[in-house]
């Protein structure tokens, strides 16, 4: 029982991840209709924007407490992803803005892999660890359950970010305009709302919730190279499929369940008979699963398409 | 005084061979071959999740290389190296292979590490009837392709056997294993490994698998934790180990981990830091050996590779180099068929990686180090013989 117990946690954290990577997805197309396959290496990119903000501000902040080193190394990295989504924005999507949706899902591609290599010349192919911000413990008196310290901040930092996105959504007036222009944009424009302010603002914002994500991601797993944003990246897409794309509780659930059924899966390989490495596959197949039976995802309504 | 001796036999030869070579040459010159330089292909990961292997032996083979040019070059003509970056990419190392041999017309081939690699050139080579020599591709089955592939180091049966009776030495009668399915490398050595230590008494207590590139090794571990096994045999590449050493000390998994050859990249203590101390793998060479010849070569790659201390790859990068100008050196010529024969004859070839005699199969024969990981550094701990 207490192993199953410690599966589902594992797979509670890593779900937390994935659901927070989710949300840039699913943002981005509730606003543009399209998906920006990106976003998995701004999410690479917020993890090297920690690294090396770690090694320059290293002699700042090793007289902080470390809660408030951890805060700045979050928030400037998710400061400089932002800003490199809004100028992703600028000069690869808006240029296609009126073209057909295909052009943009193509550039997005090339994005992806333009980040990909140029990762790979600045920062060099080989895995670099990534530094302890957070102290490395582990949270007593759980029984034979083990959480460290790290996971728990993991988790707080994904449901802090994920309420106050939901904040800016619902209660702000760019979340309103935001809402209004995924609506419809010819309309949104007519009623006083400056479309490309409010597409620059969902980038970055998107942006910034990935850089967080990065940085989460390398402190559970303290090991970083370009190509780490291509696999949680697609897995981030599935279940903000899974959860009805453009819907964001439905990104977060998605997210979780994704990481849930994987770590069990591979945790309990040996009892249902599939190998644990098939576990990449467990997403995939949650996918397919989807398309077929709930094309519009668990949490997400159904549109039909006006001909 | 036997060794003098010997070299100087050695050294007669060889003098001999590259007369004839020369002669041999002049034949020919009018002919294809007259070119000025020997073409060697070399492909190796430069970049990617196996770049560490790749930039060694990289560094091994190209030291290798410039002493020979430094010494007057092959048959009369120097050596060019041509290197082709497969990226650490399945598929990919298939198809710079073929462009080495079509486009750039190469002798030989010298790589890869990863064996899931070299069993993708294996049969390139051997159809254009190009001799491929992989540094430190382990897996059997690599050589097993055809008559003109080969390899410098020991393979995966030894190497798993070599795992098996050190943990029996150690007492360790409980072992989990955990092995990468995505490598064939990690699945052979997880195989003998398991077949040693079950003919002699071991229990495995758990089998669990994981694919290169995860990260998440937690849902494995936590399965592995309930079976106490003494030690954890994790086959895989250090990427990985890194973390799966951070997360077993995670979740309080205490005993060591056991390894191959695929550990050894500084990349490991890098990641794993403290998590990874007190664990052991098995080694294709030390860069602790005392041999002042070893010594000597380490110091010279030192000097070359800007103060870093080559580990098994770049010594096997060089050895591969070498054996090929030896074998080419004795055929005289650098045409396929002959320079095969030329090398499946290498007996008793001094390397750096110790004493190098191929087998009708086409496999080095040689002992193992099994090294462990003490304040952050490879450290010898014993000899194992075939």
């Amino acid at each position: 029982m207490s192993q199953f117990l410690q599966q589902l946690l594992n797979g509670l954290f890593l779900g937390s991840i994935y659901a927070l990577i989710a949300l840039g997805y699913t943002m981005v197309y509730g606003v543009l209709r399209f998906i920006n396959f990106a976003h998995g290496d701004i999410f690479m990119l917020g993890a090297f924007a920690g690294l090396y903000l770690n090694k320059l501000l290293a002699p700042l902040l090793v007289s902080l407490p470390w809660p408030v080193s951890v805060l700045i190394v979050l928030l400037l990295s998710m400061i400089i992803c932002a800003v490199l989504g809004i100028v992703i924005e600028l000069l690869a999507y808006r240029p296609l803005r009126d073209k057909p949706r295909l052009n943009v899902l193509i550039t997005a591609i090339g994005v992806s892999l333009f980040l990909e290599y140029t990762g790979q010349r600045v920062f060099g192919a080989t895995q670099q660890p990534f530094p302890a911000l957070i102290p490395p413990s582990r949270i007593g008196g759980l029984g034979d359950l083990t959480v460290t310290f790290t996971q728990v901040i993991v988790l707080v930092t994904a449901v802090v970010l994920l309420i106050s996105l939901r904040f800016v959504v619902m209660k702000t007036k760019m979340g309103l305009a935001m809402r209004a222009l995924s609506l419809n944009p010819t309309a949104s424009a007519l009623m006083g709302v400056n479309n490309s302010v409010v597409i620059s603002f969902t980038f970055g914002l998107g942006s910034a919730l990935a850089a967080a994500g990065g940085i989460l991601y390398a402190s559970l797993y303290p090991s970083i190279e370009p190509f780490m944003g291509v696999l949680p990246g697609l897995k981030a897409f599935v279940a903000a499929v899974l959860g009805g794309i453009g819907n964001i509780p439905g990104a977060a659930l998605g997210g979780l369940i994704i990481g849930v059924v994987e770590t069990l899966v591979a945790g309990y390989s040996t009892n249902i008979g599939v190998p644990s490495g098939y576990k990449e596959g467990v997403a995939f197949i949650i996918l397919i699963l989807i398309l077929l039976f709930k094309p519009s995802g668990l949490l997400g309504k159904v549109e039909r398409e006006k001909v | 005084m036997l060794t003098r001796s010997s070299f100087a036999a050695v050294s007669a030869l060889t003098a001999g061979a590259f007369l004839l070579g020369l002669t041999g040459c002049k034949k020919e010159d009018a002919a294809a071959d007259s070119a000025a330089e020997i073409v060697i292909g070399e492909v190796a990961a430069m970049t990617g999740g196996t770049a560490t292997f790749g930039t060694s032996s990289h560094a091994g083979t190209q030291m290798a290389i410039d002493e020979l040019n430094e010494g007057g070059g092959l048959l009369g003509k120097k050596l060019k190296l041509l290197l082709e970056d497969d990226q650490s990419k399945q598929g990919e190392a298939g198809t710079v292979a073929k462009k080495l041999i079509s486009r750039s017309k190469i002798v030989a081939l010298l790589g890869e590490v990863a064996s899931g690699k070299s069993l993708e050139m294996g049969p390139i080579c051997q159809k254009a009837g190009i001799p491929m020599i992989s540094p430190a591709s382990t897996n059997p089955k690599v050589t097993e392709v055809g008559d003109f592939v080969f390899r410098v180091c020991f393979i995966d049966p030894f190497q798993g056997t070599v795992m098996g009776k050190f943990a029996m030495s150690r007492g360790w009668k409980k072992v989990a294993v955990l092995t990468d399915t995505k490598q064939d490398y990690s699945v052979g050595l997880a195989q003998y490994f398991k077949e040693y230590f079950a003919k002699n008494g071991g229990t495995i207590v758990s089998e669990q698998s994981y694919s290169s590139g995860d990260k998440d090794f937690k849902a494995q571990l936590t399965a592995i934790k309930p079976t106490a096994p003494d030690a954890i045999f994790a086959s895989g590449y250090y990427n990985e180990t890194g973390l799966i050493a951070t997360q077993a000390r995670e979740l309080g998994i205490t005993g060591p981990l056991l390894g191959g050859d695929g550990w050894d990249s500084p990349s490991l203590v890098q990641v794993a830091g403290k998590a990874i101390e007190g664990s052991f793998f098995s080694n294709h060479f030390s860069n602790e050996d005392t041999s002042p010849r070893i010594q000597a070569w380490v110091k010279k790659f030192q000097e070359k590779n800007g103060g870093k201390t080559p580990d098994a790859m770049a010594a096997l990068g060089y050895d591969s180099a070498m054996i090929l100008a030896d074998a080419i050196k004795r055929a005289g010529t650098t045409e396929g068929k002959a320079l095969r024969d030329a090398i499946a004859k290498t007996t008793d070839f001094d390397g750096i990686t110790g004493k190098i005699t191929l087998d009708e199969k086409r496999n080095a024969n040689k002992s193992a180090v099994v090294l462990t990981i003490k304040d952050g550094k490879f450290s010898f701990v014993e000899t194992l013989k075939p």
